[in-house]
């Protein structure tokens, strides 16, 4: 199983190769406002999530998330099957 | 923030629309139809090309008979909603009628398409449930999501592989499946995979859900819809729909084969808190589903006038999908340059649908057009060279045909 730094890395690779995605972001940058992503774009970046660690994110698990570092988390407890 | 400082991003961005002295797109005004394909806007006769009237059927001569007939007959309104004082005769025979026409036990009449997607997804998905939804579901599926607390996971548009991959990934939860998609998308055009959608449904037990809105009457030996066309009717466990676009009226239903439809009528929030549709709608809607049921050239017709104007603004150079159906979509880079044709488009005589992102998928702005069944071949190759010169006027690069 995979740490929460090591989720938080992945998403962050797959943040960056979004060339409209600021170059400076970390784990705890808000995807929604440091990131300027709508919701739509929320929604269809956590279906590459899905697919990139074979999980299921339910849409209502996201109210709690607002860094990338809180994805990473939910993605572990998801895995868990918390 | 106070509670209505969150609009200033809207009016900033509405702001920017109407800057170089552009219309607001989201307040145009239909004067008066003058014809189901011609409307008065501005002063001018324009072109309508952004209905959801695929069948001209807002204008029925029949359907204006019988609403006249039921407003002297039973008045105006029915003052309850439907489990209440709102069911009149006329709203059981409609939903008998419709039934029937599906070859189905049962159906729920409801006062908008809307309000259908929202209370039977709602009432039948619960919160350990899971429905699954097309990226690109209308809002109503999202909200219904919301409305009843289900557990949403999102396929990519169209894909019954990616569908699959996700049921699968959902093996050993607990909850029910539900996967909704729609027979044609109502921005795009795209017609669903229903028979790969039926298949997956027979695979893994999930019940399967059409949102017909757009595709009733237009798609189907029998006008029911894409289910219908792709022969796998059988394999709806609900099939809804609006009477807001071919039908030509207002309102909405959803049919089954299952005996709980009767019980989730006691248990469904938007058709037990709302007012019941008037008379004159459901004896318009009546005379319109004759109308369907009996003159299938109306679809044929539809669909000669969706090739015709598909392939001319494809020839045209525009980008399109390259699904044949009355909705057109043409696909522009970025919004200032949808912004200016669409105006153009308006002032040249013809009227479409201007739809931005994060309305519309892939984060392109669309102008979203649609056909009729009463668009005469005069009409439409009007409106393709309409499109061409105001394309050429906003110096808009087209694709060598
Ligand atoms: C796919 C889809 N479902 C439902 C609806 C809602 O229909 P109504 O206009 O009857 O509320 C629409 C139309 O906006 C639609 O496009």
């Amino acid at each position: 199983m995979q740490t929460a730094d090591e989720v938080s890395a992945v998403i962050l690779e797959k943040l960056l190769a979004n060339p409209k995605v600021p170059r400076d972001i970390t784990g705890s940058s808000r995807i929604v406002e440091d990131l300027a992503f709508d919701s739509l774009a929320v929604m269809n970046f956590v279906m590459d999530i899905e697919d990139t660690f074979d999980v299921s994110v339910p849409l209502d698990r996201l109210a709690d998330v607002r860094t990338v570092d809180d994805l990473a988390n939910a993605v572990i407890a998801l895995k868990s099957g918390a | 923030m106070t509670l209505l400082e969150k609009f200033n991003g809207t009016g900033a961005r509405l702001q920017a629309l109407t800057a170089g002295g552009g219309r607001n797109p989201f307040d145009v005004v239909i004067e008066r139809p003058l014809s189901s394909t011609v409307g008065l806007i501005e002063g001018r006769e324009t072109l309508l090309f952004g209905t959801n009237n695929y069948l001209g059927l807002s204008q029925s001569p029949k359907a204006v008979e019988a609403a006249a007939k039921a407003v002297r007959e039973f008045g105006v309104g029915t003052t309850g909603s439907r489990i209440a004082n709102g069911t009149q005769s006329l709203h059981r025979h409609l939903e008998t009628r419709i039934a029937d026409y599906f070859g189905q036990r049962d159906c729920m009449v409801f006062s908008t398409g809307y309000q259908a997607n929202l209370g039977i997804i709602s009432t039948i998905a619960g919160k350990d449930d899971y429905l699954l939804l097309d990226a690109d579901s209308h809002a109503s599926i999202y909200d219904a999501a919301k409305l009843g607390y289900a557990q949403v996971i999102r396929f990519r548009h169209n894909d019954p592989d990616d569908l699959h991959k996700r049921l699968r990934r959902l093996e050993g939860q607990p909850g029910g499946r539900l996967i909704v998609a729609e027979g044609i998308y109502s921005m795009t055009g795209n017609v669903a995979p229903m028979k790969e959608f039926a298949a997956i449904r027979r695979e893994t037990g999930a019940m399967l859900l059409v949102d017909e809105a757009h595709s009733f009457g237009v798609l189907g030996p029998t006008g029911k819809g894409a289910a219908e066309e792709a022969g796998v009717l059988e394999d709806m466990d609900f099939v809804l729909g609006t009477f807001s676009k071919s039908f030509g009226t207002v309102g909405g239903y959803c049919v089954s084969n299952h005996p709980e439809l009767d019980l989730i009528r006691l248990q469904c929030r938007p058709y037990m808190f709302t007012a019941s549709l008037p008379p004159d709608v459901i004896a318009a809607t009546l005379a319109n589903l004759e109308e369907i049921a009996t003159r299938p050239e109306l679809r044929a017709q539809l669909m000669d006038n969706a090739r015709q104007f598909h392939s001319g603004l494809t020839q045209a150079g525009f980008r399109t999908s390259r699904h044949v159906s009355p909705v057109v979509a043409v696909t522009l880079e970025e919004t200032p340059e949808a912004v200016a044709l669409w105006n153009r488009l308006l002032e040249l005589g013809v009227y479409v649908n201007l739809s931005l992102p994060p309305a519309t998928p892939d984060n392109h702005p669309l102008l979203r057009c649609s056909v009729m069944a009463t668009h005469t071949p005069e009409q439409i190759s009007r409106a393709v060279d309409i499109f061409t010169r105001a394309a050429r006027e906003c110096g808009l690069l087209l694709a060598a045909a």
